[in-house]
């Protein structure tokens, strides 16, 4: 993968709102972006209601997925483009959830819905209608998938990347500061974990830096490109942001992205927490 | 007394709701305001981002309509920079436990 099948700016999209076999995807937590103007033609998915199985702590399943596809009308050979708010966290979330499940064309919008606005780009507020499709998702594609024995072992062992901000990373913060800070998990962060936030691979206005800069913040970090990565943040958006950059524009292979992240890591009876700004030791 | 649900998501909550009854201003620390233009009309639809006293990103809201945003942070020196159609403008703050109100204003560069 690189920058050129996984990435477009938001020219190319303009000039292609209406064209075939492109479908525009927001996906958002908070739905009232879309229904308050969304780019024309784009259809949304809700990160909480389409996204997440609705009992268990889980994401949807291959047939869960399909059918949400096949309901919003998009099919197996279109080209879906998927942008939303958040500088595109839930967006490149849901891109990995697309690949996961095997789709072939599959792109991120750079800036997303900041980048959108703050060009003072077109809005609509029609919601469109897409004849039901036939989705196919394949089997999930685990290889970029990573769970909490693994990143266990991955302690001292694999490039761990800690994506949250520097005061979440250290345990004094509990959430990001948008949000109340009460929560059920211990502070802290995962043993030998590289700090290195999200934010630093975005600019201001929510497009990604170059692949030099990129290149230049991982490195300067300690990533040993010798090893396989596992990303992780609290919920698992924030870390599907920087799996997308180190696999889909940096062209690095098996790094996974661990969706349980700090709520199921913090809350794990027995394992071991690094608290402060150092990575700590295995 | 809720429960926090480990499921919640990321995304900000409302910016121009009110501060729910869960929230404990003994232990949080709110900053809060409204970002408005030159000609002191609010703007909604900007974008603040809280930088930490390095000037790492910590956080982005999107204001409402009212031009409103909010904060959970903790106490001592924070930047808010707003960035929108209407100009980009920038503030650092030092704050203490409970709610603190800034007026933060934007201009064409």
């Amino acid at each position: 993968m690189s920058r050129d099948t996984a990435l477009v700016s938001a020219d190319w999209a303009e000039k292609n709102l209406d064209a075939a076999g492109v479908v525009f995807v927001e996906v958002d937590e908070d739905t009232t972006a879309y229904d308050g103007g969304h780019i024309p033609g784009a259809v949304k998915i809700d990160w909480k209601q389409d996204l997440q199985d609705p009992v268990r702590r889980d994401f949807v399943n291959q047939e869960q997925f399909s059918a949400l596809l096949s309901e919003r009308g998009i099919g197996n050979d279109d080209k879906v483009v998927l942008y939303g708010g958040n500088n595109n966290w839930f967006a490149a979330y849901a891109y990995w959830y697309f690949k996961l499940y095997g789709h072939r064309d599959v792109v991120l919008l750079d800036g997303g819905r900041k980048k959108w606005e703050l060009d003072a780009r077109p809005y609509s507020k029609d919601v469109p209608t897409r004849a039901k499709a036939s989705y196919q998702a394949a089997a999930p594609d685990l290889s970029i998938r990573a769970f909490r024995d693994e990143v266990v072992q991955a302690i001292g062992v694999k490039n761990l990347v800690d994506v949250r901000s520097p005061d979440e990373f250290a345990g004094r913060l509990l959430a990001p500061a948008h949000l109340p800070q009460e929560q059920s998990q211990r502070a802290g962060h995962i043993p030998t974990a590289l700090s290195v936030p999200w934010s630093k691979a975005a600019n201001e206005d929510g497009t990604f830096k170059s692949d030099e800069e990129l290149g230049k913040i991982y490195g300067e970090a300690g990533l040993d490109g010798s090893k396989d990565t596992i990303a992780y943040c609290r919920i698992g958006e924030r870390s599907s942001h920087t799996w997308f950059v180190l696999k889909e524009l940096l062209g690095q292979q098996n790094v996974k992205n661990y969706d349980g992240s700090w709520t199921e890591y913090g809350s794990l009876i027995g394992v071991p927490i690094a608290l402060g700004d150092e990575p700590g030791k295995a | 007394m809720t429960s926090p649900n480990i499921a919640a998501g990321c995304a900000a909550p409302d910016q121009s709701a009110p501060l729910p009854a869960s929230v404990d201003l003994e232990k949080e620390t709110v900053i809060t305001g409204i970002v408005s233009n030159a000609d002191g009309e609010a703007v909604g639809g900007g974008y603040v981002r809280l930088l930490d006293s390095s000037g790492e990103f910590t956080a982005e809201v999107v204001t409402s309509p009212e031009g409103v945003f909010r904060f959970f942070a903790a106490p001592g020196s924070w930047t808010l920079r707003a960035l929108s159609r209407a100009g980009n403008g920038e503030l650092t703050i030092d704050v203490t436990r409970g709610v603190n109100e800034v007026a933060l204003s934007v201009a064409a560069a």
